[in-house]
C-alpha cells in the first residue's frame, strides 16, 4: 500500500486500510479506488482555482480521529431536531448508524429507507448502479476520502410512480470534538416517484470536528425530488459535502440549502440535467457572522435540449464573516431551447464582513434562453426608516430587514416545523449580532 | 376655523434644515394644536417634503437650527422610532415596498411596539386579526392585502391606502400626510378621506401636505399654509386653497416678497 502525498490525508487514511472486506466485490472496489485516489491527491490550498478564497489551514492542523464506537445518545438529545411531518428518520451518530434513534417508516408511506447495510442485501442492485458512481472522486479529494471511508450510510428508494407524502429526515449529529465523520446518502427516486428528503446536519458538541459528506441522488424520468439540507454545525466545526445529482427526462430536482453553523463549510453540487426537459430550482442560504466561511460551489450541467434551471442563492454575511460562491451554468453543445437563470443575492451586514461571489455561464449551444446576476448590498436605508417611523426600535427593524432577505428562501421549504426552526434560528442569529 | 383653541401639539420655530449640504429649510414657523388639520400647499422643491420628513427623523435631513416641540419636549432629541411612539405619524408620498415582510406580520409589530410603549396590552395574532379587519373595512380593503409584502407590488393607490391603514392602527397624536392624494383615483380618494376624516379627533391633529386643493374638499383644513423656498410665506384658511387653485402661486410669492423684502431663491 502507498502512502498519501500528504501528511493530513495520511492521517485521515490511517485505519481504512482495515475496514473489513464486504461481500460486495464491487464495493471494495470502488473502496479501493477512492482509497487509491485519497493517496494521490492533495489538499487544495488557495492557489487552487476552485479553492482561491477557502484556506483548509485550519482543517489540517486539526488532530482527527474517525468516528466508529458505538452510539451511546439519549434520544430527547435529539429533541432540537426532530422534524415531525417525517415519515421516516435515519440517524447518524458521528458518522455512526444508530439504529435506536431511527424509525424506517412503513412501506406503505411509499419510500424504502434503510441503512446501507440493510440496503445491500434489500436493494443491492439499485446501491450498485448509483453509489459511489455519481459523485465522482477522481478529482475530489474529500469525496475520495468519504469514499475511502465508505461503511455506513443512509439509502432512500421511491419506487416507481409511488408519492411519498411524508418527508425522509437523514440526520447526522456530532457529539465529541475531534471525530472525523464520513456521513453518506444516497437517494434513488424510480420513474415518475416523487419524495422529499430532509439531510440535516446537527452538532451536540462545542469542540471543533469535521463533517466530510457526500450524497448521491439518482431521479429516474418523470421522478421529482425535493432535497432540503440544513447545515445547522457548531461554530468550530468544518463540514464539507459534495453532492452529485442526476435528472433524467422530465424529472425535476428541487432544492433549498441553509447553511448557518460551522467554521467553515464547504459544499459543492453538482446537478447533470441528464434527460431532455429535465429542470432544477436550486436556492441556497448562508447566513453566518463571526470568522465564519461558507463556500457554495454549484454546477448545473444542461446537457440535453429543453432543460430548465433557476438558482437564488442568498447570503447574509455579518461580523468578519466571508461566503463564497461559485456557481456555473453549464449548456451543451445540442442543449437546445435551455432556459436557465441565476441569482446571486448577498447582504453584508458590517464593515468586516466580505463576499466573493461568481456566476459563471458557459454556452455551446445557440438558442437557448440564460439570465443571471449579482448583487452585494445592505440593508436599505429607506425600509429601515420605514419600519422605524412606525415605532421599531433599529435593532428590531435591522433584524426584520434581515430576516426578510433570507425568508426568501426559507419560505420555500414546505415542512412547516423545518421554516419554524430556521426563523428563529435566523432570529436569534441576526438578534444576537446586532 | 376652530375658535376653541386645544393645547399645543407642535410647535416649530425657526426651523431650518439641509439635505446632502444643501438648505433646504430656511427658518420655518408653525403651531399645531389638537383638534386641528392644517394643508400645506406649494410649488415642487418647495420643502414641504422636507420638513414632513424632517419632523419623522429621517437621516438624510440635518436639522441645522430652530426648535421643534411636540407636546411642550424637544423632538429632535428622539430618534425616530420614538417619535412614532410618542404620537407622530408620516404618512409617506412612496412607500416603501419591504418584500419578505408580510403586511399582517408588520401591522401587529408597530401595534404592539407603539401601543406597548404608551402601556397597552399587546395583541397575539388572533386578536390582531380581529382588530386589522375593522380597520380594513373603514378603508375599503381587501384582507388579502394582510398576506402580501409590505407594500410589494402594491399599486399607487394600495400604497396609499395602506399608509392609512398604518395610520389607523397606530393611533398617533399627530399626523403628516405627505401627498396622500397622489395617484389615487376619485373612488380611492373618497375612501381614504372618509378615514382620516372618521379619525380626525379633539385630541388629535392632520397635516396634510399636498398639491392640490382637490383633497381638501373631502378633507377640509382649518388652516392652508404655502410654502416657498423653504419657508412659509401665507397662512389663510381653507378658502386660500381654492384661491391657490385659480391664481396659481405666484401672487402669494410676490406678496411675500412686497412685504419681507426677501428674495426667495428657487
Amino acid at each position: 500500500m502507498t502512502t498519501a502525498v500528504h501528511p493530513y490525508i495520511e492521517s485521515l487514511l490511517s485505519g481504512t486500510r482495515e475496514l473489513p472486506r464486504t461481500p460486495h466485490a464491487w464495493l471494495d472496489e470502488r473502496r479501493g479506488a477512492a482509497l487509491e485516489r485519497a493517496n494521490a491527491l492533495s489538499v487544495p490550498t488557495t492557489r487552487d482555482e476552485e479553492w482561491r478564497f477557502t484556506d483548509l489551514s485550519q482543517l489540517t492542523r486539526l488532530q482527527l480521529r474517525a468516528g466508529g464506537g458505538p452510539v451511546n445518545l439519549a434520544a430527547a438529545a435529539l429533541a432540537p431536531c426532530i422534524v415531525p411531518e417525517a415519515g421516516a428518520r435515519l440517524v447518524f451518530v458521528d458518522g455512526v448508524y444508530a439504529p435506536a434513534l431511527s424509525t424506517a417508516g412503513d412501506e406503505a408511506s411509499g419510500v424504502r429507507v434503510a441503512p446501507l447495510a440493510e440496503a445491500l442485501q434489500s436493494e443491492v442492485r439499485c446501491v450498485e448502479a448509483n453509489l459511489a458512481r455519481l459523485a465522482r472522486f477522481e478529482h475530489n479529494v474529500f469525496a475520495a476520502l468519504n469514499t475511502a471511508h465508505l461503511r455506513d450510510g443512509a439509502v432512500v428508494v421511491v419506487p416507481k410512480g409511488a408519492a411519498c407524502r411524508k418527508p425522509v429526515h437523514v440526520l447526522n449529529v456530532a457529539t465529541q470534538g475531534g471525530i472525523a465523520a464520513y456521513p453518506r446518502c444516497l437517494v434513488v427516486a424510480e420513474s415518475g416517484a416523487e419524495c422529499t428528503v430532509i439531510e440535516e446536519y446537527f452538532a451536540l458538541t462545542e469542540d471543533a470536528y469535521f463533517t466530510n459528506a457526500v450524497a448521491e441522488i439518482a431521479l429516474a424520468p418523470g421522478a421529482r425530488l425535493r432535497h432540503i439540507k440544513l447545515q445547522r454545525e457548531n461554530g468550530r466545526g468544518f463540514h464539507i459535502a459534495t453532492c452529485a445529482v442526476s435528472v433524467a427526462k422530465d424529472a425535476s430536482y428541487i432544492s433549498q440549502t441553509v447553511s448557518l453553523g460551522a467554521r467553515l463549510s464547504r459544499y459543492d453540487l453538482s446537478v447533470a440535467l441528464n434527460g431532455e426537459g429535465a429542470s432544477a430550482e436550486i436556492d441556497g442560504l448562508a447566513l453566518i457572522s463571526g470568522r465564519q466561511l461558507a463556500d457554495t460551489h454549484t454546477l448545473i450541467d444542461h446537457a440535453q435540449p429543453n432543460g430548465r434551471s433557476t438558482q437564488l442563492h442568498k447570503t447574509i454575511v455579518d461580523g468578519a464573516a466571508h461566503a463564497v460562491f461559485s456557481g456555473k451554468i453549464f449548456v451543451r453543445p445540442g442543449a437546445q431551447l435551455t432556459d436557465s437563470s441565476q441569482q446571486s443575492r448577498n447582504l453584508l451586514l458590517s464593515d468586516k464582513a466580505t463576499v466573493d461571489t461568481k456566476p459563471q455561464l458557459e454556452i455551446f449551444a445557440d438558442d437557448v434562453k440564460c439570465a443571471h446576476g449579482a448583487t452585494v448590498g445592505q440593508l436599505d436605508a429607506e425600509q429601515l426608516f420605514y419600519l422605524m417611523s412606525r415605532g421599531l426600535p433599529e435593532r428590531a427593524a435591522r433584524n426584520l430587514l434581515t430576516y426578510a432577505f433570507g425568508a426568501a428562501v426559507i419560505e420555500r421549504i414546505p415542512v412547516r416545523s423545518v421554516v419554524m426552526r430556521l426563523e428563529q434560528a435566523v432570529m436569534a442569529q441576526t438578534g444576537a449580532s446586532t | 376655523m376652530t375658535t376653541d383653541k386645544g393645547k399645543p401639539l407642535l410647535e416649530v420655530r425657526g426651523l431650518t434644515a439641509n439635505v446632502s449640504g444643501v438648505q433646504i429649510l430656511k427658518g420655518i414657523d408653525l403651531t399645531i394644536r389638537a383638534g386641528e388639520t392644517h394643508a400645506i400647499m406649494g410649488p415642487n422643491g418647495s420643502g414641504k417634503s422636507t420638513f414632513a420628513k424632517a419632523l419623522a427623523g429621517h437621516p438624510a435631513y440635518q436639522i441645522t437650527g430652530g426648535t421643534v416641540l411636540f407636546e411642550g419636549k424637544d423632538l429632535f432629541s428622539i430618534e425616530a422610532e420614538e417619535r412614532a411612539r410618542a404620537g407622530v405619524f408620516l404618512g409617506f408620498q412612496y412607500p416603501v415596498e419591504i418584500p419578505g415582510v408580510s403586511n399582517s406580520a408588520f401591522l401587529r409589530l408597530a401595534y404592539n411596539t407603539v401601543h406597548g410603549a404608551r402601556g397597552k396590552e399587546e395583541l397575539d395574532p388572533l386578536e390582531f386579526d380581529d382588530f386589522i379587519r375593522e380597520k380594513l373595512k373603514l378603508l375599503d380593503m381587501d384582507p388579502a392585502f394582510l398576506d402580501r409584502s409590505v407594500n410589494e407590488g402594491f399599486s399607487g393607490g394600495e400604497k396609499k391606502r395602506n399608509e392609512i391603514l398604518q395610520l389607523a392602527v397606530l393611533e398617533p397624536k399627530l399626523a403628516i400626510l405627505d401627498e396622500t392624494d397622489s395617484g389615487l383615483d376619485i373612488d380611492a380618494l373618497r375612501v381614504v378621506s372618509g378615514g382620516v376624516n372618521s379619525m380626525r379627533r379633539a385630541d388629535n391633529a392632520f397635516v396634510l401636505v399636498t398639491h392640490y386643493q382637490r383633497l381638501l374638499n373631502y378633507i377640509v383644513p382649518d388652516y392652508v399654509h404655502v410654502m416657498d423656498s423653504g419657508r412659509i410665506v401665507k397662512t389663510g384658511g381653507k378658502e386660500l386653497a381654492l384661491e391657490l387653485e385659480s391664481r396659481g402661486y405666484d401672487w402669494v410669492v410676490d406678496e411675500y416678497k412686497a412685504t419681507h423684502g426677501v428674495a426667495l431663491a428657487r
